[in-house]
């Protein structure tokens, strides 16, 4: 992809006791768009404070452009923050806000100018210059805090979940809005989100972390379809996740039936956990399916139906775009393609630290 | 609650307030213009008002507004650091520190100033102290000094509440912005943190400066009788000279410089953001 652009090496950080990273160890590439993922309380959050400088790690080094930056204040890193509520200045006009960093960096008055102009342009919002941040909506004031930040050709913009205070619609279109603006800045995001669609959205790279640890990273069609934890395989998007056996390699016994998959290398008769996405399975009539089930609920999502299917005791989420009613008889099968296989965790700690395989 | 957003019920509830208002606040009021621009024979006159410039009124007048100046000042440079000390507090630790500052309040101002006058009399108890310690004494009762540590004593929680009240309501990451941006300490705290607290910093002003310039209980127990404000010389016609006409003028001077303070902060506080 690139050059390292931002290393991380053995960051920890603990709050009152409280371990919230440990030993974590991530490097950021040039221009790529990069996801920390995960749930509330994760340490997302922390390790965006630690790079943009605003909470110093306990154990560990900070990296950027081959520079140690690990105890430089925010006001000497080369790169700038979106904050969550926007963090405008109300008491300063929207021109004003964007002039704030070109002003403390004493640009020349046309200089400064030209770059509002530009700024503003870039985030469609040309003519807001002298509005007051206050009059205008989350959207636009979101836009206008990244303006602010994009003015002082940082290398690496982060940015703590920009989107959380909008809603769906604006949501959805500001996260085509942001990938367009990477596209055109060609500079490095950082974007911290507990929203798995967003990054699944926008990303070059995801990085999902659960209780300070990084679960896993890559690509987002890698996160989605190869899951290498249960953990990850539930936060990102619904799944079945089923304890099943391993018979041999590109065999698992599911539920009691035997599927074919892909998957090598997990050794004989051994247990394993399978993910398999809701719109992965498939249908059938009962004398063509694998395995047999009952359909016990049934909602419609607009694109498709979500159907709960009971199979020997255990329920299965069901994405389909055809509708099976209550109480159908069903019969189940997964392409090999579909079923994904991952060693089972020998304990809760495990689970947590297996993250590079 | 219902009750309580109802067209019809609304007024019932509040006629209470408006009796008590009306009865306390408005006819008093409307006495004391009435008073204040009339003769003892009840005829119009601006000649009440206009005492105001002779020397010995006028002298108290500036005395006091230099005084009230002073110790809003002090107050101002003693509640700022604290309110931003307070403010980067947790808020466990911090509703302890504010309760420090307010429990003075809760004794009765009168006693408070009394006690001053004990502790800094020629033989009292700060100087009982320094006598003992073999140190100079100290005599500040009865001067401008004494009266000016009374009204910062007495009126610096209302100072610091409400800057502490504005420096807390600033989002921490409107900080940290300004820092991304790359302004250093100073220049953050210059451009971002005194703009947004100034509304704080205005009714703060307000809140001691208007009791500072119109008090005559704690100039006449820390200042004697030889220093006068223009608090003092009202007192005294109302209670000394019985001359209410004269009493009445002198006040509605008083108020006009309220209403200016007044109208100062209602100006600025609309500028300055929320």
């Amino acid at each position: 992809m690139g050059k390292d652009l931002i290393t991380l090496e053995h960051i920890s950080k603990s709050y009152d006791g409280q371990l919230i990273l440990d030993d974590l160890n991530l490097s950021i590439y040039e221009n790529s768009f990069v996801t920390l993922l995960g749930p509330s309380g994760c340490g997302k959050t922390t390790t965006l404070r630690i790079i943009g400088g605003f909470e110093t790690p306990d154990k560990g080094r900070v990296i950027f452009d081959g520079k140690d930056i690990t105890n430089l204040s925010p006001n000497k890193r080369q790169l700038n923050t979106v904050f969550q509520k926007y963090a405008l200045f109300t008491h300063m006009t929207v021109a004003e806000n964007i002039a704030f960093g070109l002003k403390i960096k004493n640009k020349s008055d046309s200089y400064i100018k030209d770059k509002i102009k530009y700024a503003l342009k870039l985030v469609n919002l040309e003519g807001y210059e002298n509005r007051s941040p206050e009059s205008l909506s989350g959207g636009q004031q979101q836009r206008i805090a990244i303006a602010r930040a994009i003015v002082n050709e940082p290398k690496v913009l982060l940015l703590d979940e920009p989107l959380g205070a909008l809603d769906l619609k604006m949501r959805q279109d500001m996260q085509y809005e942001l990938k367009r603006l990477k596209e055109e800045l060609g500079i490095t995001f950082i974007y911290v989100t507990h929203d798995q669609e967003e990054a699944l959205t926008m990303s070059d790279h995801i990085v999902v972390m659960n209780q300070g640890y990084i679960q896993q990273e890559g690509s987002p069609e890698k996160i989605y379809n190869e899951p290498e934890n249960a953990f990850v395989a539930d936060f990102i998007g619904d799944s079945n996740i089923i304890r099943s056996t391993m018979i041999r390699d590109e065999l698992v016994e599911i539920l009691g039936a035997k599927f074919a998959c892909v998957d090598k290398g997990f050794g004989e008769n051994k247990p394993v956990d399978v993910v398999i996405r809701p719109e992965d399975i498939e249908l059938v009539s009962p004398e063509n399916g694998t395995l047999k089930g009952v359909v016990t609920d049934l909602t419609f999502k607009g694109v498709h139906y979500e159907m709960d299917v009971e199979v020997g005791g255990r329920e299965l989420l069901v994405h389909s775009t055809k509708l099976s009613p209550v109480g159908t008889h069903v019969g189940i099968n997964v392409d090999p393609y579909n079923i994904q296989i991952m060693n089972v965790p020998e304990s809760e700690d495990e689970e947590a630290i297996s993250e590079t395989i | 609650m219902k009750l309580f957003k109802n067209k019809n019920t609304a007024p019932l509830l509040s006629s209470p307030y408006m009796a008590w208002a009306l009865i306390f606040i408005l006819v008093p009021l409307g006495m004391v213009i009435y008073y204040g621009f009339t003769t003892e024979d009840g005829f119009f006159t601006f000649e009440n008002i206009a005492t105001i410039a002779k020397p010995g009124y006028m002298k108290a007048l500036i005395r006091s507004i230099r005084l009230a100046l002073i110790s809003t000042l002090v107050c101002l440079l003693l509640a700022y650091p604290l309110g931003m000390i307070l403010s980067s507090m947790k808020l466990t630790r911090n509703t302890y520190i504010v309760t420090l500052f307010i429990l003075p309040m809760w004794m009765n101002f009168l006693l408070r100033t009394l006690t001053w006058m004990t502790l800094l009399e020629g033989k009292g108890v700060i100087n009982t102290v320094l006598e003992s310690l073999h140190l100079p004494t100290i005599n500040i009762i009865n001067t401008p000094a004494a009266i000016v540590l009374g009204m910062v004593y007495n009126f610096l929680p209302f100072m610091i509440l409400p800057i502490y009240n504005s420096l807390s309501k600033i989002d921490e990451n409107v900080i940290n912005a300004a820092r991304d941006l790359g302004a250093d300490s100073l220049q953050t705290f210059l451009k971002i943190t005194f703009p947004l607290s100034l509304p704080g910093v205005l009714s703060g002003i307000t809140m001691v400066f208007i009791p500072a310039l119109t008090t005559f209980a704690i100039s006449s127990m820390l200042g004697g009788s030889k220093i006068l404000l223009i608090g003092n010389i009202i007192e005294q016609e109302f209670t000394q000279l019985y001359d209410w006409h004269l009493g009445s003028g002198l006040s509605i001077v008083l108020m006009i410089f309220i209403f200016i303070n007044m109208i100062i902060e209602a100006l600025s506080g609309n500028q300055g953001g929320k």
